[in-house]
């Protein structure tokens, strides 16, 4: 149990850049360190918990964790996943507010912010590849981003309208065949 | 009471929040910023470039942030702002928890089930318009300044936002290795 928690937490400690950027360390640590499960399983529980809203790395902790303890030991691995993210933004938080005023500081962001705003534009492109972009469905993303960007649409609404858009058109097509 | 706000927002990104943490940044910035103005764009672009370069998923990393700064830029302690961060961080971890154990337990084996694939066709394209939506919010004086205000900012903003998108998407630098970089550029050149 407690090696449960620990190995989560080493995985939430040692991953930057977001939850795609973990699955190495999971693999490593999960499949091949402590073999809680086959490469298989974690393929298919990648697949599981892409499919699941909410944060990746988190969802797929609290797989492991059920598998092993339950829901005691879901509950635990999420908590190891969360907590040092979660204590390191906070002490950031905590002290940026008095160094945000540093001329440098100020300076220093002035210059990353730009940067930011592109490396969230950069993997707008690599998934539209593994979205499965295609002259079809092309407008989907479209009106989505202009509906968003100009109309201001919340985006909430637009992941409900995609969901139920995407069922409707699916079962449609599918009585379309049945006669 | 913006505590209750904090938890239901950051609970219905947590139960919509398809497609990841870049995706997720979008809803964060149309609840956020767009409807609450809780943080305006700047703000907001700070927290998006510390959540990338710190451990952790940028979803949780994110809630965190916002939770915070929220509750401060309100006007409340930061005692507050540690209650409002812990708030916001459960609540967005908490619908995907509940969904999980419940797949876990029963769902397992639908999985395939085609009705979910029907549901899927119409997230995935939709899941890449938000993440552009994101990028484009972002187009913003508080980012980029303006020609007219600060023609010597706007043209060292074009000039970094088209260095870090070439040198991701062409040559896979490392997201923190540009964010320093760039911040150091900033340093230098303002």
């Amino acid at each position: 149990m407690f090696e449960l928690i620990s190995t989560f937490f080493k995985i939430g400690l040692f991953t930057i850049g977001g939850g795609y950027a973990m699955i190495p360390l999971i693999e490593e640590e999960v499949v091949r360190k402590k073999e809680w499960l086959s490469k298989e399983e974690l393929v298919d529980l990648m697949a599981v918990a892409q499919s699941c809203p909410g944060i990746f790395a988190v969802n797929i902790s609290i797989f492991i964790g059920h598998k092993h303890c339950g829901t005691k030991g879901a509950l635990l691995c999420a908590l190891g996943t969360i907590l040092p993210s979660f204590l390191i933004i906070l002490a950031i938080a905590l002290f940026f507010q008095q160094f945000r005023e540093y001329e440098l500081v100020n300076k220093f962001f002035m210059g990353l912010r730009p940067a930011v705003v592109a490396l969230i534009a950069a993997p707008v492109f690599r998934m539209a590849k593994t979205a499965k972009i295609n002259r079809y469905n092309f407008w989907i993303p479209i009106a989505a981003a202009l509906g968003i960007w100009l109309l201001k649409v919340n985006p909430i609404y637009v992941i409900i309208a995609a969901g139920v858009g995407g069922f409707v058109w699916g079962k449609y097509k599918e009585e379309e065949q049945g006669n | 009471m913006l505590l209750l706000q904090l938890f239901w927002t950051f609970f219905k990104i947590g139960l919509f929040g398809f497609g990841g943490g870049y995706a997720m940044l979008s809803m964060i910035q149309g609840e956020v910023v767009t409807r609450y103005h809780w943080l305006d764009a700047g703000q907001f672009t700070d927290i998006v470039a510390i959540s990338q370069s710190t451990p952790g998923p940028i979803g949780i990393n994110s809630a965190t942030y916002v939770g915070y700064t929220s509750m401060v830029n309100a006007g409340y302690s930061h005692v507050w702002g540690i209650l409002g961060s812990t708030v916001s961080t459960f609540a967005v971890v908490f619908p995907s928890f509940v969904l999980m154990l419940m797949i876990c337990k029963f769902l397992m084996k639908y999985k395939n089930h085609r009705y979910v694939e029907y549901v899927f066709t119409g997230l995935r394209p939709a899941v890449v318009g938000l993440l552009a939506a994101a990028a484009l919010l972002l187009l913003t004086k508080e980012n980029f300044s303006t020609p007219k205000e600060c023609p010597w900012q706007f043209a060292i903003s074009i000039l970094l936002f088209i260095f870090a998108f070439v040198s991701q998407r062409l040559y896979k630098l490392n997201p923190i290795l540009i964010v320093v970089i760039t911040g150091i550029a900033g340093i230098i050149l303002y």
